[in-house]
């Protein structure tokens, strides 16, 4: 099936978002378009600061209005969200569309017992009592995996451990039964052995309900694990998409290869330095001209004409693979090849 | 929480003994004999001993303190007085009426300004504190904040002479400062208060709106809250029972130390509005070398300030379930 006969779940087109400050104008995201199908994990890759978390804040809704413009479009479902009132926004929220936040104990309510914060959720969304609303919330620590849930659910926050409150987190975004989870990040903080099993409880649960999820990681490594397409920001653009293992593989824009050459791997040999990107992420006030790479690219001197200083390359996508590089596709194998070459 | 109060009141037993004893010691210290000043022109050294020994000042300080305390708790004879009941702070030396009794008559007007004053201008403040932080950086905000540092500048005994002598004098909208107890006319009580509440809410509320603006434009970017509008709760909702809740720890402990101060010591304001409170006494024992009155008037502001101390870690528990007592 085509994109023409079925409207994905999630689609983004063209979003621009810009933050006016003191400063200037921050452009964080500009022009970014892409699809979640349900039951579709998409991995959203970039450093701090390339605009992956404000897309996603976007799409709840939950910027500061007075200080940005938006442009571009965002269809949940076949609903507009950009266009949507506050209102109608509150009711997808939570309900709908919900979202995991990094730091589970800093975005919990310290005030609140962990069951009151997953219970008011669903009394809010189904209009359920207390009483329903607590059998709810044990119900879904339960399904998280907290043990003896019907004595945690009296618990605050921070009487819980790490995993234990990205667990609580996780159970709060689900309450509702959502049919969108963007996960911000949402084992960053936590060691590896529980960032596995959350990433096993959000797979059982995609499998489950079918949710579409929107994945936000800095972490190659939980992409390769989670993630069915992948989509790499730089700069507030997206540089390069495809499915995970097209891009995984074979990336095509070498801020992809740079990524994967700064990753340890555990299959090669141990002695190969990592080669981390040089340079530092653009500064989004003042941002590189042409391509916004091109000033950490190793390759940028190999385009003839100095385009990729002058110029912004296109992202060209075909069926759903695209990167956004101004070396043709035989430059790149040929290049990276070169450049793999070169670490062993 | 029963423990933490029983904890609580018994250091609060011994921070109020370690103060009045401080207090009895730094009487003695300034080089000034209450004896010598109620003896008159003709004194002479028998008179002199005479008046000591009544007031009980010809024993040794240690003998005093111990013989004040037991009054305190257990009551005492008292030369030329007869019993005097617990808890009994001895008598003036400048009029010989019983401290006590004194204090008691006059904490009422202390009482009523410092309630009154404070719901007035926590009210104000906090009102005033949660529109700015609603309407960061336009107009109200700004006017709430300009406001806030102009109010915060002002002293009682300059608003409050002007605003007597426009708001009373020439334009008689309000009434000439006065108190008349509640329960014996809560019209005239009211009317009485009104002018001196008013001024010390101009220059309280404005600690408040600032304070209030700045904790509510902190918990407002916090994730926690964050959080709650990415679940769908309503703005309001978020508002109220996550930021404000945030907000208020700090909000009720400055809250607490004002109160305690306004009971403990309102001596500007009761001088510059002519009212007959504690602040007055306060300032009369001092000047007249009364010891049992300073040390009753001394132990009352401890004794509010101590008091209000505890009630604001029992209340910030309440907020806060992270915050243990024990």
């Amino acid at each position: 099936m085509t994109s023409t006969d079925q409207q994905p779940f999630l689609s983004v087109r063209d979003l621009k978002v810009h933050f006016s400050t003191e400063d200037g104008i921050v452009k964080a995201v500009d022009g970014l378009s892409f699809d979640v199908e349900k039951g579709k994990t998409l991995g959203i890759v970039g450093e701090s600061g390339s605009g992956k978390s404000v897309t996603n804040l976007t799409i709840l809704g939950l910027h500061d209005r007075d200080r940005t413009a938006i442009d571009g479009e965002i269809l949940l479902d076949g609903k507009e969200l950009l266009t949507a009132t506050e209102r109608e926004l509150e009711r997808l929220r939570g309900n709908k569309m919900a979202m995991i936040f990094q730091d589970a104990l800093a975005s919990l309510s310290p005030f609140h017992t962990i069951g009151k914060q997953i219970g008011e959720t669903y009394r809010k969304h189904t209009g359920a009592s207390k009483k329903e609303a607590r059998a709810r919330a044990i119900e879904m620590l339960r399904r998280v995996g907290i043990p003896q849930p019907d004595m945690r659910v009296d618990d605050y926050p921070h009487q819980f451990s790490g995993g234990m409150r990205q667990r609580a987190m996780i159970a709060m975004a689900l309450v509702c039964d959502p049919e969108l989870l963007i996960a911000d990040e949402p084992t960053t903080a936590l060691d590896v052995t529980v960032q596995a099993q959350i990433m096993d409880l959000l797979k059982d649960l995609q499998r489950e309900f079918g949710t579409a999820i929107v994945f936000i990681t800095h972490d190659l490594g939980v992409i390769a694990d989670v993630a069915d397409d992948v989509l790499v920001m730089y700069g507030g653009r997206c540089v390069e998409r495809g499915t995970k293992k097209e891009v995984l593989r074979a990336p095509q824009h070498p801020y992809t290869l740079g990524l994967m050459s700064s990753m340890p791997s555990l299959d090669g040999p141990v002695d190969v330095p990592l080669s981390p990107i040089p340079g530092s992420p653009p500064s989004l006030l003042n941002p590189p001209s042409g391509c916004r790479f091109h000033p950490r690219c190793t390759f940028a001197e190999k385009v003839a004409g100095g385009l990729c200083s002058s110029e912004r390359p296109a992202l060209e996508v075909v069926a759903g693979r695209g990167s956004a590089c101004h070396l043709s596709i035989g430059q790149r194998q040929e290049f990276f090849a070169d450049f793999a070459a070169s670490r062993h | 929480m029963f423990r933490f109060l029983v904890r609580r009141v018994i250091g609060a037993m011994v921070i109020l003994l370690i103060i009045s004893a401080i207090t009895f010691w730094l009487f003695y210290a300034v080089p000034r004999d209450p004896a010598m000043m109620s003896c008159g022109k003709n004194c002479t050294p028998e008179a002199l001993a005479q008046i000591r020994s009544n007031l009980g000042i010809d024993k040794p300080i240690p003998v005093q303190f111990w013989e004040w305390l037991q009054g305190a708790f257990m009551g005492r004879e008292y030369a030329g007085y007869g019993h005097c009941d617990a808890p009994c702070l001895g008598y003036s030396f400048a009029n010989r009426e019983p401290v006590f009794g004194t204090i008691m008559d006059r904490l009422p007007l202390t009482l009523s300004l410092a309630f009154g004053a404070a719901l007035v201008f926590l009210v104000l403040g906090v009102g005033a504190g949660m529109i700015a932080a609603l309407k960061q950086g336009k107009f109200l905000d700004k006017f709430a904040s300009s406001a806030s540092l102009f109010g915060s500048s002002l002293q009682i005994y300059f608003v409050g002479y002007i605003a007597m002598y426009f708001l009373v004098s020439k334009m008689g909208v309000l009434d000439q400062p006065s108190y008349t107890p509640l329960t014996e006319n809560p019209g005239a009580w009211f009317s009485g208060l009104l002018l001196p509440w008013l001024v010390l809410a101009i220059i309280f509320t404005a600690n408040y709106t600032r304070m209030t603006r700045s904790q509510l434009v902190e918990q407002l970017s916090e994730d926690y809250v964050r959080t709650a509008r990415a679940k769908g709760l309503s703005q309001a909702n978020v508002f109220f029972r996550f930021a404000w809740r945030g907000a208020m720890g700090p909000i009720v402990t400055v809250f607490g130390i004002d109160l305690g101060t306004l009971i403990g010591g309102a001596m500007i304001t009761e001088a510059t509005f002519s009212l007959q409170g504690i602040g007055r006494l306060a300032v009369a024992s001092v000047n007249q070398s009364d010891l049992p009155m300073l040390m009753g008037v001394t132990v009352l502001a401890a004794g509010a300030i101590v008091f209000f101390n505890i009630i604001v870690d029992a209340v910030y528990a309440l907020i806060d379930p992270r915050i243990r007592l024990a």
